[in-house]
């Protein structure tokens, strides 16, 4: 377990004051020709010299903060709507639970056939109401709004089945003393629901914001980072940098993603405490 | 509690748009999987035209698919079966031991949940060029167990603490060892919490994207998710192959989801989530 996961994790802190890359790592036939370089990767990166660290990044944490909201209010919303007793209750959580089960990829590949431009499910529907179609992928701004509305509806049953479980365990008796003294739905939600609620909302939200902003395969098969690389997020433009061989300067941006998160959930979990 | 007439209507309406939200893309590719080519590509909508099996049979008379989904099922299963084997012992031995370290390897643990794959994958890439695996199933199997094991033992973890210690004293007394209490009381006691690590387990390694697609890279020796990608072109999307083989994919896990999200969402309250 340590081996595995420590030892990788070593090597690449290690390489990241070097200037590795796929021409100078050595193979069987070639010694290693690689130098340190010091704090010279991080230098470039945060600078903005050598990459576009920052753009991507502004992209990156809107497209979680996007996200995880929308993940969160739905979620919360449906949650609110399943937690009451009526009929057909549990077919409606079993459609609302079908994203969880299909594979994410196999969801992107979904949509990407639904938002195509030529004979995509959504053109043909707004071709029946008389609404040209739209490259959808191509166009400004909904090259940024697609692969969010994939996203949402991947991570909205996770919430639901929390929060769900968190509804459950609030005490009736509760609601009951309220409605008792007069207050109103909309009181008992802002003053019993939402406290109650509040430490499983403050975990899942931060691992909603973990998750979104490590997703891979939403940017990678919706929009492949284009156009012109606008919507790559940090993680997919990692993964460009090792595709193209420039191992130190993707570890280097390895090593920042994983600092911002550790910065981002101790400094949210110190404020949640707080609050 | 009865819900008044308003909020009953607002409640169904507002469960019935995300119910078809959520039934649209699903759907939809389970139609068009039936479809022919040439009515795949075309503005009309129709739900059901001229349906077929075409597309399968295209699908598995290639010989490239039924050979992706053997390696895709080896890799789940060698890591399903590694991952809850390591987990169990190191989850119990967690649950049931006082040692130094204890606390520090939980909160461990919990922070490796934050790793984005992309840090891991460049000196994983080195390592596993240097033992010779890549393009061997061997580097996907250590890879994928190495994220679904602290997520395993943090759940079966939790799931060994509601086991009552009596049982396993009783046994003592009568004559069992360390090992023989943990295969003959605690592992018997434990199946349903086993079954939710298992299927974690077999789900992140039959969906991973990332990884497969930089390990391997003969054609024979693709998982099935790099495989269905080798068939997104930006000229030639043969969606009919695309859509079939999403359906194909999909069926065994929906159908195991759907046995396991009991045992899943009482485990996930219960372990991970909570912390």
């Amino acid at each position: 377990m340590a081996v595995i996961v420590f030892y990788p994790l070593a090597v690449g802190f290690f390489q990241t004051f070097t200037n590795i890359d796929a021409t100078n790592q050595g193979t069987r036939f070639k010694p290693p020709t690689w130098e340190f370089v010091g704090l010279q990767n991080y230098i470039d990166i945060l600078t903005g010299e050598s990459t576009k660290f920052y753009p991507v990044l502004i992209w990156t944490v809107i497209w979680t903060a996007v996200n995880v909201f929308f993940h969160y209010t739905i979620g919360l919303t449906l949650a609110l709507a399943l937690n009451q007793r009526f009929r057909g209750r549990t077919s409606y959580r079993m459609i609302l639970l079908l994203p969880w089960a299909v594979p994410a990829y196999i969801t992107a590949i979904s949509w990407l056939f639904i938002f195509n431009g030529e004979y995509g499910l959504l053109n043909n529907i707004l071709g029946a109401f008389g609404i040209p179609a739209v490259a959808w992928l191509s166009t400004w701004p909904w090259y940024y709004i697609m692969p969010i509305i994939v996203n949402v509806w991947l991570g909205i049953p996770f919430m639901m089945v929390v929060l769900l479980g968190g509804l459950q365990s609030i005490p009736g008796d509760l609601y009951e003393a309220a409605q008792m003294n007069g207050a109103t739905a909309r009181q008992s939600f802002w003053n019993i629901t939402l406290p109650q609620l509040k430490s499983v909302s403050t975990t899942v939200i931060l691992l909603g914001c973990i998750w979104t902003f490590n997703i891979f395969v939403v940017i990678f098969f919706i929009t492949g980072g284009g156009p012109g690389g606008k919507t790559e997020i940090l993680v997919t433009y990692t993964y460009n940098g090792f595709t193209l061989g420039q191992y130190a300067i993707a570890a280097t941006y390895g090593v920042l993603i994983f600092s911002l998160l550790l910065v981002f959930s101790s400094v949210y979990r110190r404020m949640a405490r707080e609050s | 509690m009865k819900m008044s007439r308003r909020r009953s209507v607002l409640t169904h309406t507002i469960l019935i748009i995300f119910a078809i939200w959520s039934l649209v893309p699903v759907v939809w590719t389970l139609l068009t999987s039936f479809k022919p080519e040439s009515k795949i590509f075309t503005t009309e909508i129709k739900l059901i035209d001229d349906p077929s099996l075409k597309n399968y049979s295209d699908l598995l008379t290639r010989g490239d698919f039924v050979q992706w989904a053997f390696n895709s099922l080896f890799v789940s299963i060698v890591t399903t079966v590694f991952a809850v084997f390591l987990s169990a012992t190191c989850a119990y031995a967690i649950s049931r031991f006082r040692f130094r370290g204890r606390s520090t390897s939980m909160y461990i643990f919990l922070v490796a949940q934050m790793f984005p794959g992309v840090i891991l994958l460049i000196p994983l890439f080195g390592i596993f060029t240097n033992l010779g695996l890549i393009d061997t199933p061997w580097a996907l199997i250590l890879s994928y167990a190495t994220f679904a094991i602290p997520f395993c033992i943090l759940m079966l973890k939790s799931f060994f603490d509601t086991i009552p210690y009596e049982l396993e004293e009783a046994g003592r007394v009568d004559g069992l060892g360390v090992f023989g209490t943990f295969w003959r009381i605690v592992i018997p006691l434990s199946v349903p919490g086993l079954a939710v690590t298992a299927f974690f387990a077999f789900v992140t390694a039959w969906n991973e994207f990332l990884f497969a697609r930089s390990f391997l890279t003969s054609k024979d020796a693709l998982t099935l998710p790099v495989g269905m990608a080798t068939f997104i072109d930006p000229f030639n999307q043969p969606w009919g192959l695309l859509t079939a083989g999403s359906v194909l994919i999909t069926i065994p896990v929906m159908i195991v989801f759907f046995l396991a999200q009991r045992f899943l969402i009482s485990g996930l309250s219960t372990g991970g989530v909570k912390g």
